[in-house]
């Protein structure tokens, strides 16, 4: 008698822990089968540090998802970028210069089109200051081919992502055919409106200026102004920067660790916020392009007056 | 025993200004080991973070700006002796009239207390004979400040070995618009005069190369020599106190080149340490601009 009840109740246990392990496996199968759909909704952490080595280099297709890190109420308007370093990438890789020079060209591509999708409207790109004619011939020459061959290669692409493209600079040394593929650029994508790449070739912040205050001169010649009517409003106007509605960048980024503006924009930087990086440009990926924005919202925007 | 606690107080008086002169000694030394190597000819500071030591240690609003004018009189004692010739400071911008009335005030009284204490005859100013400038829109501020430092501008003209310029009601964007202004009514005189001495020729061809020529007629160097700061040269270095990486409307024009250094520091926590660590570097970029300047 009492060997039957033993006998029963491990019959019951038996059942019991059957079910279970049954319902334990099926569960499992579950879980496997559902985990790519739920993990969106728990981004623990540790998943985030791995989706980002994943993703190093590399830019998701189609509009950007705002990374967790930033706020996209937050996001710059206009950032301008000192493409520096691209020299010196080339000889830390054993290339050739002018491998460099395309390398950082195909960055400021990639640069550009993350930070559109980003929801910032204005991007602009150091790409040649007038002391850089100071450099050796043949490099200079190299470059002006790398622009004007990229350039040309690129009006489609600009046209199918609806990206306005504007020249800024003093453009009287330039090739004859890098100034002729300038011109069909901005013919081609000057409709545009909501996002705007703008590159200065020869440009000097100083001579920017100086151009402002000679077409100042040349209108009040013309009696079209008085001179009450130049204020700092108008002034900035007058300057190359006048093909944007976003003049005054919000960040500027410099990389290759030099802490200099190199007379870029001079009167534009007025109340940028500044991010030097000590990366070189063609290393300069999502990663830390994330970061120079991190550190940008971080900061606390007064204008001089508000505490 | 009366005597012991006054013996005492001489004693550690005497302790202290021995320790004084040691550590101004061996900084003297230190300057001496560092200019063996190029030295900045100019330095600019932008004196950010008063008010926010001032909250930090819980010390009531107008602390924060005296806390900074003795880190700003260090500061300048150091530059000097290290050999540097010009010093920009960052006192007062256009844009800080848009605080609260009293704060402008308060800092109006301080500035006004501290330019008058220039003329002292323990001041800094007849210590190192500095020349010191007041640039900005002095029309902005009230007439006793502009009149103090109208004075000073005045007493201290003579001085040669060292200058400060102190901005006060500045920004570099009213200084460009003023220099564009004064460049062109100069363009206009001298367009005038050549006019009068053409007058006989009304050839049209004669007309078109006059616009020619007045383009021309205006070139960097006239809004160079028509900005506020051409009396000193470019700056070399620019340090901005309180971890903030930006001009805020300060010296665009000048600073095409200069290093720009952002310590963490507020401006009253500013140290011989901060300076040091400017000049380093200044002295370790320097082999590559003097090659970036030869190629211009």
């Amino acid at each position: 008698m009492n060997f039957m009840i033993h006998a029963n109740h491990l019959l019951v246990l038996f059942t019991i822990s059957t079910m279970l392990s049954v319902l334990w496996f099926l569960l499992s199968l579950l879980s496997l089968l559902l985990l790519p759909c739920l993990r969106p909704c728990f981004p623990a952490k540790g998943s985030l540090k791995n989706k980002k080595k994943i993703d190093k280099g590399t830019y998701v297709v189609g509009e950007e998802e705002t990374p967790k890190e930033l706020q996209r109420e937050l996001m710059p308007r206009h950032v301008a970028v000192i493409m520096d370093g691209n020299r010196r990438w080339a000889k830390q890789t054993g290339l050739l210069t002018s491998q460099g020079y395309e390398a950082g060209a195909k960055r400021l591509l990639e640069f550009a089109d993350l930070c559109f999708k980003l929801g910032i409207n204005t991007v602009s790109a150091f790409a040649f200051s007038t002391e850089n004619w100071g450099r050796h011939k043949i490099e200079v020459k190299c470059l002006m081919y790398l622009f004007q061959r990229y350039l040309k290669s690129k009006i489609q692409f600009f046209q199918s992502k609806e990206i306005r493209v504007s020249v800024i600079g003093n453009l009287a040394k330039i090739p004859e055919s890098l100034l002729r593929t300038v011109h069909e650029l901005e013919e081609a994508t000057k409709s545009y409106k909501k996002k705007h790449l703008i590159l200065a070739i020869d440009y000097s912040g100083r001579f920017d200026i100086l151009g402002a205050c000679k077409n100042i001169v040349k209108k009040s010649e013309q009696g079209l102004i008085r001179e009450e009517d130049v204020d700092e409003t108008f002034f900035e106007r007058e300057l190359q920067t006048r093909c944007t509605e976003f003049p005054s960048p919000d960040l500027l980024i410099r990389t290759s660790g030099e802490q200099r503006i190199s007379n870029f924009f001079l009167w534009q930087l007025a109340y940028t916020e500044f991010f030097f990086s000590p990366v070189l440009w063609p290393d300069f990926d999502k990663q830390k392009f994330i970061e120079a924005l991190v550190s940008y919202q971080r900061r606390d925007r007064r204008f001089g007056s508000r505490l | 025993m009366a005597e012991l606690p006054g013996q005492i107080r001489r004693m550690s008086g005497g302790i202290s200004q021995l320790i004084e002169q040691i550590y101004g000694f061996s900084r003297r030394c230190l300057f001496r080991v560092i200019s063996m190597g190029p030295i900045p000819s100019h330095l600019a500071f932008i004196m950010d973070g008063n008010r926010r030591y001032a909250k930090k240690h819980g010390l009531e609003d107008g602390s924060g700006h005296k806390a900074g004018f003795s880190a700003l009189m260090s500061m300048l004692q150091y530059c000097y002796e290290l050999g540097i010739k010009y010093v920009t400071i960052y006192a007062f911008s256009i844009d800080n009239f848009r605080r609260q009335p009293e704060e402008v005030q308060s800092l109006m009284d301080l500035m006004l207390e501290k330019i008058k204490s220039l003329l002292e005859k323990e001041s800094i100013v007849h210590q190192y004979g500095i020349r010191v400038y007041f640039i900005g829109n002095l029309a902005l501020l009230n007439d006793q400040v502009r009149a103090a430092a109208e004075k000073v501008m005045k007493a201290t003209a003579k001085n040669s070995r060292v200058v400060l310029l102190i901005c006060i009601a500045y920004n570099s964007t009213n200084e460009i618009v003023q220099a564009v202004k004064k460049s062109c009514i100069n363009t206009s005189d001298n367009m005038e005069a050549y006019g009068n001495d053409k007058h006989e020729d009304r050839d049209s061809d004669i007309e078109g190369t006059d616009m020619e020529n007045q383009e021309k007629r205006i070139q960097l160097v006239d809004i160079e020599e028509n900005m506020q700061m051409s009396v000193a040269p470019n700056p070399d270095i620019l340090i901005r106190s309180s971890g903030e990486t930006r001009l805020s409307n300060f010296l665009l024009w000048q600073t095409g080149n200069t290093q720009l250094c952002s310590p963490a520091s507020l401006w009253p926590e500013i140290g011989l340490r901060h300076l040091l660590w400017a000049v380093l570097n200044f002295q370790r970029n320097n082999s590559y601009l003097e090659k970036r300047k030869k190629q211009l």
